[in-house]
């Protein structure tokens, strides 16, 4: 029915009402008024389409705050900035674990090759220490694994959170870096640096020679 | 009978420190006839053409792993009798089984010391 059609009925209900009780009516009439004023509208909006009307716009301010709150967590830079630097760290952990272990391993491999040049009771007490430090280096296959299964872990949680993003619409965050705030001493706090990204010394000697 | 210490032994890892951690200490242990495989596939290769008296291998390698080399060397006419040690970081009871069914010699946990090394190969080979 055509909102107009609406106010057609209303006018034929209000003049039945003025017919009946006249143009001033009792309180206690006016339940009586409501009640024929709400016939008048069956059909077009019911107590359950009202309840519908309620949940629905419950649910859009629902929809709307998630929204606000999830734009709020910037999810584009916890995907593009902390979990990729994340990963960069502890894949840097892998690779510095593993030189140093190979590192160890041809210390190790020289003092054994030693042993043919001693008395046999030190050879031997030589060739205890050595295996006893290959063992020992067998920590760096399990803390690559280890750390290969938090890396798994934080791409699962990248790949759900770029889902999120595209579920609710990457205009609430694209990934673009925060607005740019002058260095507090605690943002200098953020070394070891990665291998590509560190200076070295002999930069950092030229650096404070500039100075002069 | 006597363990040849001369036997040639194949070790496989895709983790190239551990396949030189585990030589070391078989070369401790006497062994120095060793040989490396880097995946699954590798390893299956070089058994076939090559005359290997046991296999250390790891369990999680790409594109094959160490369960599918053991079931394969099982599989093979040739291979089926080569002792097959399995070492691994994994250490549920589900995967113990899974290697026992398909044919495993032995089952060492990572990380593991030579004398955990000697004990199993031991059981495997005999005393030497």
């Amino acid at each position: 029915m055509s909102a107009k059609g609406v106010d057609r009925d209303l006018e034929l209900r209000l003049d039945a009402i003025r017919r009946e009780h006249g143009e001033t009516i009792q309180v206690d009439q006016i339940g009586e008024v409501v009640r024929a004023m709400l016939e008048t509208m069956t059909g077009d909006i019911g107590a359950g389409d009202l309840r519908l009307y309620r949940e629905l716009e419950s649910l859009a301010s629902y929809i709307h705050a998630a929204k606000e709150e999830i734009a709020a967590l910037r999810p584009g830079e916890i995907k593009n900035e902390f979990i990729a630097s994340a990963t960069d760290e502890l894949d840097a952990i892998v690779g510095a674990t593993e030189a140093a272990t190979n590192e160890i391993m041809d210390a190790a491999e020289s003092l054994g090759s030693l042993s043919p040049m001693l008395d046999q009771e030190v050879a031997n007490r030589l060739d205890e220490i050595t295996t006893r430090i290959f063992e020992a280096c067998t920590f760096q296959d399990i803390t690559g694994q280890r750390i290969t299964k938090v890396v798994k872990a934080l791409k699962e949680i990248e790949d759900r959170v770029e889902s999120l993003v595209k579920m609710f619409g990457a205009e609430y965050d694209d990934g673009s870096p925060k607005e740019e705030k002058p260095l507090t001493d605690q943002d200098l706090l953020n070394g070891p640096q990665l291998p590509g990204n560190a200076t070295n010394q002999a930069e950092i000697d030229a650096l404070l020679a500039s100075f002069d | 009978m006597a363990v040849d210490k001369n036997m040639n032994v194949l070790i496989v890892d895709d983790y190239k420190t551990m396949l030189r951690i585990i030589r070391n200490l078989l070369k401790q242990l006497g062994f120095n006839n060793v040989d490396e495989a880097t995946d699954g596939a590798m390893a299956l290769q070089m058994l076939r053409v090559g005359n290997y008296g046991l296999v250390i291998s790891d369990w999680n390698m790409e594109p094959m792993t160490g369960l599918q080399l053991l079931r394969e060397v099982r599989a093979d006419a040739k291979l089926k009798p080569v002792p097959f040690i399995m070492v691994t970081a994994e250490s549920k009871s589900e995967n113990v089984i899974a290697a026992k069914e398909a044919g495993v010699s032995n089952y060492i946990v990572k990380p593991f010391n030579a004398e955990t090394l000697k004990t199993k190969m031991v059981s495997v080979l005999g005393e030497f």
